[in-house]
């Protein structure tokens, strides 16, 4: 055998060959078994940054449907609760530009709202119940319903089923416990506007806001 | 061939001298061009470079030493050099393959900011370049492997530093006919020049 391949050097080539690649072939294949991904764990990250409404303003049933959307590579800007916010921040997690909100799936409301059923003329149909994707609304038939302001995300989607419009979408007050700094602009867009004096009339909005 | 003196072995000024020489004097990218591919390819985000940097620094470390042994265990012993680039492309091949699988369970975010890039280091020709360079200059396991290493260190530190002024360059005030890619080659230029001043350091 060791004769044979010292003398033919095409056999010693085919054999080193050969054995390389299935040595490798094995490793590898030992890899692929230990390093094994179960599930996408970039669904999670994503998922974690979607405002949790469960609004299904997107087209999806959830925000983890739609998260598991995104990572199979649907488009970022489908969600209307997030707003520009959370599309930016899904453009920076997946390194690609930051598309704006598509209006088809409605629009970013200016301020955080939460629903408020007026209890006088709530006739306790039910109807809100059913349509609230959190279980934000508590009421039973023919009883006067009403929301958990906490639990409340503020899609929207009761009010269009109430048949007597008792249902308003109030803006949330700003509280010491919640205000924050608005984002201050990023170093790039510094350099920039810096130059152009646009800087300081856009966080004097922000602020207004 | 001379066989060297200590397989494993190699002095404290040597080490450095290998280092700073394929770190800097002799460095992949913009000494010996090779590979440009993802250096401007990857170079557009500061985080994506630091995490290609370090992807091909983990694959032409594994290079160099599978290769080295590759090379000196199969190939000089049955007299097969001839087939010194076909099995390297192999070695190569299935590291990459490794550190695709590794990273993807490690950092499935840096996986995916990577994409394409990342099986794309297997036609990365400084990972060729280097295993080729080492078997020719003769070199014993550990100056190979410090070699790989440095390469990669090298290529990583000229990544970092062309995203780094990239992010600049895309905000700076840039003439219209300079925009994008055609800056970017003449910065990539101007760091090339830069670099050919570290000859004769050694």
């Amino acid at each position: 055998m060791i004769e044979l391949i010292s003398q033919q050097p095409i056999f010693a080539a085919l054999i080193a060959m050969v054995g390389l690649s299935i040595l490798f072939g094995g490793l590898l294949g030992y890899a692929a078994e230990k390093f094994k991904v179960e599930g996408d764990p970039i669904v999670e990250q994503i998922d974690e940054l979607l405002p949790q409404t469960q609004c299904g303003q997107c087209g999806f049933p959830g925000c983890r449907p739609y998260a598991q959307s995104i990572a199979d590579g649907d488009a970022i800007n489908k969600c209307p609760p997030g707003g520009q916010a959370t599309i930016n921040a899904l453009a920076n997690l997946l390194g690609v530009p930051a598309p704006e909100l598509d209006q088809e799936h409605g629009q970013e409301s200016e301020v955080k709202t939460v629903a408020y059923i007026r209890e006088d003329e709530c006739i306790g149909c039910t109807k809100c119940i059913q349509a609230c994707p959190v279980d934000a609304i508590l009421g039973a038939a023919k009883l006067m319903h009403t929301v958990i302001a906490d639990e409340c995300t503020g899609c929207d989607l009761c009010v269009e089923p109430c048949p007597v419009d008792c249902i308003d979408m109030l803006p949330v007050e700003e509280t010491i416990a919640d205000w924050k700094w608005s984002t201050p602009a990023k170093p790039g867009q510094m350099i920039a506007t810096d130059r152009r004096g646009e800087l300081g009339s856009n966080t004097v909005q922000e602020d207004a806001a | 061939m001379a066989a060297p003196t200590t397989v494993w072995l190699c002095s404290m000024q040597e080490f450095a001298v290998i280092l700073v020489s394929s770190i800097l004097i002799n460095n992949y990218v913009l000494v010996q061009f090779l590979g440009l591919c993802p250096f401007m390819g990857v170079s557009n985000k500061l985080e994506s470079a630091i995490g290609m940097a370090a992807a091909t620094t983990f694959v032409l470390t594994l290079t160099a030493m599978a290769s080295y042994m590759v090379n000196a265990l199969v190939l000089e012993p049955l007299g097969l050099i001839y087939l010194r680039t076909i099995a390297f492309i192999l070695v190569i091949a299935a590291v990459v393959q490794f550190t695709k699988m590794f990273i993807e369970k490690t950092s499935p975010l840096l996986y995916r900011v990577l994409g394409v890039f990342l099986p794309l280091i297997t036609t990365n020709c400084a990972v060729l370049g280097v295993a080729l360079q080492n078997t020719s200059k003769d070199l014993n396991f550990t100056q190979s492997s410090l070699y790989g290493f440095g390469a990669g260190a090298g290529f990583s530190l000229v990544l970092i530093l062309f995203s780094a002024m990239r992010e600049r360059l895309a905000a700076a005030d840039v003439p219209e006919s300079f925009k994008g890619a055609a800056i970017a080659m003449i910065t990539a230029g101007l760091m090339s020049l830069a670099f050919m001043g570290f000859n004769g350091l050694v």
